[in-house]
């Protein structure tokens, strides 16, 4: 029998489930957004403008847009674990990436808000 | 305490020019690609959609983007197909990996026709998708 000691900062279970939430969330807004632009009465800028402004699709893609950056950042922190071996410089490309997300979740609500 | 660091001398070949990856390996290879492409994207995609619900100005950079050529190659829309197959491969894939955590598709037969399967759904929506919007 092999003997195993099990070590890290446990966070492996959390990311794992968190990946799961936030893609279920994503591939639920997608039947969601599908649904409403198959129903849009016209297909132009003007139909699709008036689908985004309203407040409950406003709050869904919200929440899309977050699952998203969150979902992002597991994944792209994952590959940055895996290829980059240098802790300073994998350290500074965590940095970069989380800032981007961040920022892009504040350009979203932005955008949605101004609507 | 125990010693934590297991030392294994298992033989190693990652000469990625010459490994054969099996169908669902190239699954989850693809799986981590569309990712990036969609991770790195991100700006353009919401820089996109951000035109796209703005006033008549923005309306009208977000129609200028859209029929952006280079070299007589719509090069946005081109762009924007190939992120809409990482888009579509990332989903049925994504949903594929969801089911083999819930213990459905493990054995091997099942896994390659599930890899078969996202690999073929995904392409073929892409272009029913893409005849569709284009």
């Amino acid at each position: 029998m092999v003997k195993r000691l099990v070590v890290g900062a446990h966070y492996g279970f959390r990311d794992w489930l968190a990946q799961r939430v936030t893609a279920t969330v994503m591939a639920l807004y997608t039947v969601y957004l599908l649904v409403r632009v198959a129903l849009m009465p016209t297909h132009d800028n003007a139909a699709w403008h008036t689908l985004m402004a309203g407040g409950f699709t406003k709050f869904l893609t919200f929440l899309f847009a977050l699952s998203l950056f969150y979902h992002a950042w597991v994944g792209v922190r994952d590959i940055w674990m895996d290829y980059v071996k240098p802790l300073g410089l994998r350290l500074a490309l965590h940095v970069l990436t989380l800032l981007a997300l961040i920022g892009y979740s504040g350009w979203m609500a932005q955008i949605l808000w101004r609507l | 305490m125990a010693e934590a660091v297991i030392k294994k001398n298992r033989p190693k070949h990652l000469n990625v020019t010459q490994i054969r990856l099996p169908l669902p390996g190239i699954v989850s290879i693809l799986h981590r690609v569309s990712g990036v492409g969609l991770f790195l994207f991100l700006p353009m995609l919401i820089w996109l959609f951000g035109a796209s619900v703005g006033g008549p100005e923005q309306l009208d950079t977000y129609h200028a983007a859209m029929a952006f050529t280079l070299a007589g190659i719509p090069i946005i829309k081109l762009v924007l197909l190939g992120l809409m197959w990482a888009f579509l491969h990332h989903f049925c894939a994504g949903i594929r990996f969801i089911l083999l955590d819930v213990h459905v598709g493990v054995d091997l037969p099942a896994a390659r026709l599930g890899a078969k399967l996202v690999l073929a759904v995904s392409l073929a929506l892409t272009v029913l998708i893409g005849a569709l919007v284009w």
